[in-house]
């Protein structure tokens, strides 16, 4: 993969959040941006992006797509261009998927090769977090400590089409006090698929369902992720069933935060005396 | 139970996600196949080989037409009769013609996708003869009156105990679970077919263009008895099922076995070059090829010539977490799977006919890792989802709800404002109904139909942002 490489370690890069991180999910943008910092790194946040475009691409919107991929390039591109920042980190390897290899297909097709190779430009210093802190920062560990249960589901854009995987579960490996179990069918896709999960919904909660039924009898307590959106899914699934299990973005582990900032998860029906929530009560 | 592929999309999801025997039996035999293409590939230089027949696949498309007439040359050299057709009706026509002309009333078929495409057998049939399709699985649902649900594994969704009952019911077979007794029953009934038949009909894996030599694939000989016992032979098969040479040829082979079922190679590779020659024991007097377009040229002109290296492997489909849910016949075409996501609408006149396909993937790229060709499928899937759009094939509110999503996300303050909106009203909500948001109005409902959703949080990261900066 046509990633850049540093001579030396990189003082600063623009945090590209994602809007669901944004709006939905501060604490995983806290966790990346403290995470950063704890390694040296200086953290830019330019206020005025908002979303990638993916959902109009992928529901097959070019025109609307390619309106907020121009949008992006026009905050970022100078940004990177100009060596404020070394790079673009983001807590999820779908939008970065959608700006580091799409955004160079829908420009290339509407014949705005500037744009197109502005996007290739920036895509060799776009980095998800996982892949930043091992690759470029080298991190062994992050240093956290969290007594319990995880398996690792390996989301299918960062897995499949950034090809991060090693990564994730390295940094994962290194918590201190977390034992990690192996999730069965880990590399099947969790249903949600963007639009797909409104569209064709009764298919997309099945797999969900199936990715569910994994994760609880992996007799994990977290199913530790690398993309909001499929947290989004598998937890509203999980919710849905009153499970005790849930899912959890990476950063927020990485960086010591559980019990401190999460959403409360869903009260089960019943007490569940015998099954303790001691992920919640950790931290 | 038996999903009606006439029934409109949502109905056949709807039906398909309702059976459970359908899933379990779809998804073991998935599985095991999955397994065995995997344990296949793994034993030689599996992604060599996936680059190579690429490569080869790739080299064909660019000189599509050369080699088509290079196979056209060598067909008619070694005595085949060579036939294009361009489309469903001029196939069927074709091959009628040559039964009627023959004086066939009994037709042997092997297993063929292309001539399910053209509905081959609906046509014979109304024309008066009898078509008897001998490859297992084939018999199976044809027995059953229902169209393949698998590219390689046609009655993949059947279950043992299904298929019995069919046996019972329709060649009164005495009630048993055992496979190896109605499999005798069904080799006791098809070798008196093959004995009577005038004319055998087969697909084509593919035909070498250096020789003019059409080969099909099997596991139990039904191939070569199609080919080689009746008088008359006739393979139908898609123009891009061409190979420049012998080796090629074994390139190819080695994929689609591996792939398709994990065997280093079928039981059967049959070849044909051409009728019996004076001096054969055996052999067809006539061999005709019937060089089937029906939309391809048209995928390749339409920019979906990728699909066009599909060699109908069906590994895309055993890894499919969608296929292994609704099986094949909630597609609703001859196709189904990822492959099929993308060739029945891009072989299709209008992609509109199948609008639901591409959206009925959750684009997670499995398929494109499993392919022997390496297409990328979900590629592909995205492309139509913007032709469809183009087209004005895009249901009307969804679009409307793409362009206010793209305003809002246009402009910070639009942005900023909006969530904020949302963080209240989710809250309020969540608060009342005491931690998730469980209902939603349409169309956002599809989402809590089956999930709950989380409010949005109270305070945006980039509000805890500028109040940090602001510290």
């Amino acid at each position: 993969m046509r990633k850049a490489t540093f001579a030396r370690k990189p003082r600063r890069v623009a945090l590209f959040v994602t809007c669901m991180v944004d709006m939905l999910y501060p604490n995983v943008g806290i966790a990346t941006c403290e995470l950063l910092e704890k390694n040296g790194i200086e953290v830019i946040f330019p206020l005025e992006q908002t979303c990638c475009g993916q959902p109009a691409f992928n529901a097959g919107y070019r025109d609307e797509a390619r309106q907020l991929a121009r949008r992006f390039l026009s905050i970022f591109g100078p940004m990177v261009e100009n060596g404020h920042v070394e790079g673009i980190v983001t807590p999820s390897g779908s939008c970065a998927t959608m700006t580091s290899h799409f955004y160079e297909v829908i420009f290339q097709e509407a014949q705005e090769m500037n744009l197109s190779h502005q996007a290739e430009r920036l895509a060799s210093v776009t980095f998800e977090l996982t892949e930043f802190l091992v690759d470029v920062l080298g991190l062994e560990s992050s240093g956290a400590t969290v007594q319990g249960k995880a398996t690792y589901h390996p989301c299918c854009h960062l897995y499949r089409e950034l090809r991060v995987d090693e990564q994730p579960r390295k940094l994962l490996a290194g918590v201190e006090g977390l034992e990690m179990v192996e999730l069965p069918h880990a590399d099947d896709c969790c249903g949600f698929g963007g639009l797909f999960a409104i569209k064709n919904s009764g298919i997309s909660a099945a797999m969900g369902r199936a990715k569910a039924k994994w994760a609880q009898q992996s007799g994990a307590d977290v199913i530790v992720l690398c993309d909001v959106s499929c947290m989004t899914h598998i937890n509203g699934i999980l919710s849905r069933e009153g499970a005790t299990c849930r899912a959890l973005h990476i950063a927020e582990i990485l960086n010591d935060q559980l019990g401190s900032h999460l959403h409360p998860p869903p009260e089960p029906a019943a007490p569940e005396a015998d099954h303790p929530r001691r992920w919640s009560e950790s931290g | 139970m038996q999903i009606n592929i006439h029934a409109p999309y949502k109905d056949r999801v709807q039906q398909a996600l309702g059976d459970s025997n359908l899933r379990a039996a779809v998804s073991k035999a998935t599985d095991r196949m999955t397994d065995a293409r995997l344990a296949a590939m793994g034993a030689i230089e599996g992604q060599t080989l996936r680059a190579q027949v690429r490569q080869m696949k790739e080299h064909v498309l660019r000189q599509w037409p050369d080699y088509l007439l290079q196979l056209e040359m060598n067909l008619r050299r070694n005595g085949c009769i060579v036939h294009w057709a361009e489309g469903i009706a001029d196939a069927q026509e074709i091959v009628k013609d040559i039964a009627l002309q023959n004086g066939a009333d009994l037709v042997v078929k092997s297993k063929s996708m292309a001539t399910e495409e053209i509905h081959l057998n609906q046509a014979l049939e109304e024309a008066g003869l009898r078509v008897v399709e001998t490859d297992l699985g084939e018999y199976i649902i044809q027995l059953a009156d229902e169209p393949p649900s698998h590219i390689v594994a046609p009655v993949i969704h059947k279950r043992l105990e299904e298929i019995a009952e069919v046996f019972e019911e329709k060649l009164d077979m005495p009630p048993t679970r055992e496979a190896s007794k109605m499999t005798a029953l069904a080799r006791a009934k098809l070798r008196r077919e093959f004995f009577d038949a005038g004319m055998g009909i087969s697909g084509c894996n593919f035909a070498i263009a250096e020789t003019g030599t059409i080969c099909i694939v099997t596991n139990e000989g039904n191939g070569r008895m199609v080919s080689s016992m009746p008088r008359v032979y006739v393979a139908v098969m898609g123009i891009e099922k061409i190979v420049p040479t012998v080796e090629d040829a074994f390139l190819q082979l080695q994929a689609l076995c591996r792939s398709a079922t994990g065997q280093q190679l079928t039981v059967y590779c049959s070849m044909t070059s051409g009728p019996r020659q004076a001096g054969d024991a055996d052999g067809p007097e006539q061999v005709h090829v019937v060089l089937l377009d029906n939309g391809r040229s048209g995928m390749l002109a339409r920019g979906y010539g990728e699909a066009l290296l599909c060699i109908r492997c069906g590994a895309c489909l055993n890894v499919c977490p969608v296929y292994q849910e609704i099986g094949g016949h909630a597609y609703g075409g001859v196709y189904n799977g990822p492959i099929g996501a993308v060739i029945s609408p891009a072989l299709a006149p209008e992609i509109a006919r199948f609008k639901e396909l591409p959206h009925a993937t959750s684009l997670c790229g499995a398929c494109r890792e499993a392919c022997p060709v390496q297409i990328d499928l979900p590629r592909l899937l995205l492309d139509l989802r913007s032709d469809l759009v183009e087209q004005g094939a895009a249901p009307k509110l969804e679009g409307w709800g793409i362009k206010g999503y793209a305003r809002v996300m246009s402009s910070r303050r639009m942005y900023e404002k909006l969530g904020k909106l949302a963080s209240i009203s989710s809250n309020l909500y969540a608060n009342l109904s005491g931690g998730n948001i469980q209902f939603l109005p349409p169309p956002l409902s599809g989402w809590t139909a089956y999930r709950d959703f989380a409010p949005f949080a109270p305070k945006s990261f980039r509000e805890w942002w500028r109040e940090r900066k602001l510290q």
